[in-house]
């Protein structure tokens, strides 16, 4: 078994400091959901200089798009999308305190040199692995664009989110330095 | 002639649908057991066990396996001495998708490809017929996810180009897709006949079951190579870095046109759901 690191939201600078790219970590506290559709209205609602649905600072979004509750849950199956859909966008909310994102796959280079210009820390869930995470999700509350039904902003009360650190803020990428490593 | 009503289609359908993307098969979960044994690095084996998990917790709790209960991908076989009343075929596979995404509480993933709205009720299903000699109806289901399908492409190689080529384009779309398509992964690959069946072949080769081996001696030996190479690549589970970026690779050929060298490929997620029914 892995050594587990425990962190909490609002992720504060120095957590982010100790954090390096390979880790597991339990993640506790609130965190927001977003997919493709809810990132562009985050950019449409900044560049109409409206307010944002929650307060980005020191808050972390998670990219996913839940399966319906089954009655008697208080989610369905929820495990990441693919994050690059959001790249577009990310650099933007994260000039503007965004500290951590959920996701798979990887990031492109502006999100990259944004996360090491703010300090902002890139998080892996397992992909595929919906029920498992399920079991993390203790509230669940759509906060926004209820229209948008699998892609609405849900703000999701999380105990112990079984995550690994892709991105660091010193510029390590798990993905590189793994495939590295295990390439024959 | 035989009778089928199509109500016994609809049920069939709606009980396979919910069935396949809650309980993950035998044969997928024994797989990744086996990978966690296999697997070189420490956080692989860890993102295994997760799945393992994963697998366990969604039988358990009758919840999806993954939030992206997929596009219903439906093949169907039809006897040829079997007559079917009541409504017509592709409507009722519809109406057992529309089911059993509503009563499973499935993710309804099928949406309008500009402006983006969602159908609704996860249809139309992606049906696939075939009449053959008999009268059973045989189906087989394949929910599918969007983050393995976007990986997939029909590639219209140059005859000279080879094993080697078609072998070189596979690790290609390997490499490209990385971890996005959430591996380890499970690899169909089509190759000839032409454009369309090219695409239908690898899609056909996602449903042999793993560790099954193609029929033709030399056709075995290239998926071996080809699993080999892929694990080779070093992404491994979830891209985290690995031995293992795929549980099997699956090839189906046919002849092609003496122009032609089509090959196409198709990426499955380790969250393999493949289910089927008689009637």
């Amino acid at each position: 078994m892995m050594e587990i690191r425990r962190i909490k939201t609002p992720l504060e600078d120095r957590v982010i400091e100790e954090l390096k790219s390979g880790e597991k970590v339990f993640l506790s506290g609130y965190i927001y959901t977003a997919r493709d559709a809810a990132h562009k209205r985050f950019v449409d609602t900044l560049n109409e200089r409206k307010t944002l649905p929650f307060d980005l600072e020191h808050q972390v979004i998670y990219y996913c798009g839940p399966s319906p509750s089954p009655p008697g849950k208080v989610i369905g199956a929820c495990g990441p999308t693919t994050s690059s859909r959001m790249d577009l966008y990310a650099p933007q909310l994260i000039s503007l305190g965004l500290k951590g994102m959920i996701g798979k796959g990887k990031r492109s280079q502006s999100v990259k040199d944004s996360m090491k210009q703010y300090k902002a820390i890139y998080f892996g869930a397992t992909g595929g692995a919906g029920a498992l995470l399920s079991k993390s999700v203790t509230s669940s509350e759509i906060i926004a664009y209820e229209d948008l039904g699998p892609e609405a902003v849900v703000k999701l009360g999380v105990k112990n989110l079984p995550l690994f650190v892709i991105n660091d803020i010193y510029g390590n990428d798990l993905y590189e330095m793994g495939m590295l490593q295990y390439k024959k | 002639m035989r009778e089928v009503h199509v109500d016994d289609i609809i049920s069939a359908l709606e009980g396979l649908f919910i069935d396949a993307n809650i309980n993950l098969s035998d044969n997928v979960f024994d797989a990744l057991e086996k990978a966690i044994e296999e697997e070189a690095s420490p956080v692989g084996k860890e993102v295994l066990r997760e799945l393992i998990k994963n697998a366990n917790i969604a039988k358990e709790e009758k919840i999806p396996i993954c939030q992206d209960t997929g596009l219903a991908v439906t093949f169907i076989e039809v006897g040829q001495d079997v007559h079917i009343y009541g409504g017509g075929l592709i409507d009722a596979v519809n109406e057992g998708v529309r089911r059993a995404y509503k009563k499973g509480y499935l993710r309804k993933s099928c949406c309008d490809p500009f402006s983006r709205k969602n159908t609704g009720d996860n249809t139309p299903a992606i049906i696939h017929t075939k009449i053959v000699p008999g009268e059973r109806v045989k189906i087989v289901v394949l929910p599918k996810g969007g983050g393995s399908e976007n990986y997939g492409e029909v590639r219209m190689l140059v005859p000279s180009q080879g094993k080697e080529g078609m072998k070189s384009f596979v690790l290609e779309m390997v490499t490209k897709g990385g971890p996005n398509p959430c591996p380890p992964i499970i690899v169909g690959v089509g190759i000839g006949g032409n454009f369309e069946t090219s695409a239908l072949l690898s899609k056909e080769a996602l449903m042999v079951p793993l560790g099954k081996r193609n029929e033709d001696p030399s056709i075995a030996a290239l998926e071996l190579e080809l699993l080999e190479e892929i694990n080779r690549s070093g992404i491994g589970p979830q891209g985290y870095g690995g031995t293992l970026t795929a549980l099997d690779a699956h090839v189906k050929m046919m002849p092609c046109h003496i122009a032609s060298f089509p090959v196409a490929v198709n990426i499955q997620c380790h969250a393999h759901r493949i289910k089927e029914a008689i009637i």
